[in-house]
């Protein structure tokens, strides 16, 4: 199922299809969340609150309708902007998702920005001097990368860079007496940028990279591993042996005429796994105490707080069907092949 | 005598082509070790008593040495032996999570692909979807949260995440054959849609599918380790590696054994699995690389 920038149709339709998804998410993660056992009104509250408390919550929460008639008060929550209260903060969960998302987002466009810079020119050399000793050495590196799991890289940089060499700070988005920038965009690097506060700009990127980094690691060994193939497979084509025989620079072969179509497979893998760094962050933000999105739903999910815990896996969900839409996109702009399909297809 | 010199032919060939890549020998090698350190965790570890419920305050946190060759942790107990019976809660979860999920993910993505225009190969498709719409840690941690924390809740977790990764598996590839001429031709001499499904259309797939178990043996240790981390897998006692790097943590840097060793044990076990995939992907794979 691949989309090309001119098939609309096709992209409404792929759009569709992940709404119902969505609302086929929110109902099962309701489910899930209201039918096991735990009072959700006996735990806002307490052991120590009266019954009568409880039972009055319990109405003002809707508790004793069915559940089907529960699941529309809080899709129509949703979508008013009720998101429930969070028992965790004691506030409406909108505001929390409002409050800590653009710190994730910050620590995954980082990363990703990291992600891409390293692994296509490493790629692209493994594949160029494939089965040599520089190839070996990213092979091994990558099948690393990709074995160690994300949090045990926090620990790992956090204990190199941070304890023992003290280049980058432990945790946290700025240092102690730093005071934030203004939100415009709620991404610190952005915000201070725009205000002209360089200082503060410097001081939240130097905070940014060990967390990010440890993000990236594992998609840079990924996308390093696919590139290379891929760059491998497309050197052995005969329209690569035709521009080296027309006497072509082996410059403009590799970044003009081999580069791009190289990068579709990598592409593909690159942004799934930018869309599943949010699920890495929930880790890497608990290690590294980053104030975001994903240390928020992690707190939920430690203290059974159910409002947080399905709008978390909801906006998670929102993040990561949205991302896959974007793949398939750039994908069929870079490969003609596939938007011709589409259109034959129609 | 000839049928067994033409299947060990048969069989040569995969392996010939498996053991082409020297790395999977190692992937081989290395999940051999931990599958044998698992099984016999109780007969060759050095202090089987630090597996359960043990304290011994006089030797905690002891460097390693000769006699606690990776140190021992904050309670007294020995490293290494925790490692080794925690090999055994890894190797459980890939073998309880991979067996809830494979049959029925494959067996949906089957019937899925094969009837690909009927009303139940749609509802088949958007149920997966429903579940590949957010990224398995994060569906799998808050369903581990919402039911009680442990071990066997954690696998369930962890599987109700993963079946739909195979069904899109099977699926694409099913649909994408089912016009194929053999699979025309096993129609028309009427041929049951079991036995089209099972023994024409299946064996295609083996490859693809039998590649992403392997792999998924890794993914599966380090969503399981995630999950454990936050404390949401084996409680204690129980020695799993996850706990171990997470209790260990706080012990950091000086004594840095009682995480450390943990975390390379997971990182040997997900990549012996990656290893393996790769040189079961070689085995399926035409022609060179």
């Amino acid at each position: 199922m691949k989309i090309s920038l001119r098939s609309w149709g096709f992209i409404l339709k792929r759009l569709g299809y992940s709404i119902v998804s969505l609302f086929g998410l929110s109902i099962l993660i309701f489910l899930i969340a209201r039918v096991l056992p735990g009072d959700p009104a006996r735990l806002a509250l307490g052991p120590q609150a009266p019954q009568s408390a409880v039972n009055s919550l319990r109405a003002a929460l809707h508790l004793n309708d069915p559940i089907y008639i529960q699941y529309g008060y809080w899709l129509y929550g949703i979508f008013t902007g009720n998101w429930g209260m969070s028992l965790f903060t004691q506030r409406n969960v909108l505001l929390d998702v409002q409050a800590y998302l653009p710190a994730t987002i910050e620590l995954i466009l980082t990363a990703a920005i990291l992600d891409i810079v390293i692994s296509v020119p490493l790629g692209v050399l493994a594949g160029r001097m494939a089965n040599s000793a520089v190839d070996n050495t990213i092979r091994v590196i990558s099948y690393l990368g990709i074995a160690i799991p994300a949090f045990v890289v926090a620990i790992l940089l956090q204990l190199i860079f941070g304890y023992t060499l003290y280049w980058f700070p432990i945790v946290g988005r700025l240092s102690q007496g730093v005071t934030p920038p203004p939100t415009i965009t709620g991404l610190y690097v952005v915000d201070s940028l725009l205000t002209g506060n360089f200082s503060t700009m410097l001081n939240a990127a130097w905070h940014l990279i060990l967390p990010a980094f440890a993000l990236a690691l594992g998609p840079i060994a990924q996308e390093a591993r696919i590139m290379r193939s891929s760059v491998v497979e497309n050197l052995s084509k005969d329209y690569t042996l035709a521009e080296v025989s027309h006497g072509l620079p082996e410059r403009s072969i590799m970044l003009k005429y081999l580069l791009k179509p190289s990068l579709i497979p990598t592409l593909t893998i690159y942004a799934l796994d930018i869309s599943a760094q949010i699920a890495n962050a929930f880790l890497v933000e608990l290690i590294f105490n980053w104030p975001g999105f994903s240390r928020y739903g992690l707190n939920a999910m430690l203290s059974k707080d159910l409002n947080a815990i399905v709008a978390v896996v909801m906006v998670a969900g929102v993040m990561f069907v949205v991302a896959n839409i974007l793949v398939d996109i750039t994908v069929g702009y870079l490969d003609p092949r596939i938007r011709l399909q589409v259109r034959s297809e129609e | 005598m000839r049928l067994n010199l033409s299947l060990s032919k048969k069989y040569g060939k995969y392996w010939y082509k498996f053991r082409r890549n020297k790395l999977s020998i190692v992937g081989l090698i290395a999940i051999g070790v931990v599958l044998f350190v698992a099984v016999f965790a109780p007969w060759i570890s050095p202090y089987p008593a630090s597996a359960g419920l043990y304290v011994n305050f006089n030797k905690a946190g002891l460097p390693p040495s000769l006699a606690h060759l990776f140190g021992t942790d904050e309670y007294g107990r020995d490293v290494l032996s925790r490692l080794m019976f925690g090999f055994r809660y890894s190797l459980e979860l890939v073998a309880v999570v991979l067996s809830i999920d494979v049959i029925p993910g494959v067996v949906l993505g089957l019937v899925a692909g094969y009837y690909i225009s009927r009303w139940f190969s749609t509802v088949i498709m958007r149920v997966a979807d429903v579940f590949i719409a957010v990224p398995p840690l994060i569906l799998a941690l808050s369903v581990a949260s919402i039911l009680k924390p442990g071990g066997i809740n954690a696998f369930m977790a962890i599987a109700l995440a993963w079946w739909p990764w195979y069904t899109r598996l099977v699926y694409s590839s099913t649909s994408s054959i089912r016009n194929e001429d053999f699979v025309r031709a096993a129609e028309l001499v009427g041929a049951s849609p079991a036995h089209i499904m099972f023994k024409e259309i299946l064996p295609n797939n083996l490859g693809s599918i039998l590649t992403k178990v392997t792999l998924d043996g890794g993914w599966a240790i380090l969503i399981g380790a995630a999950l454990s981390y936050v404390g949401l897998g084996a409680q204690a006692p129980t020695p799993d590696l996850g706990t171990m790097i997470s209790d260990g943590a706080a012990y950091l840097p000086a004594q840095w054994w009682i995480s450390m060793f943990p975390a390379a044990a997971i990182v040997l076990v997900i990549l012996g699995f990656n290893l393996i995939g790769d040189g079961v992907n070689d085995m399926f794979s035409s022609g060179v690389r």
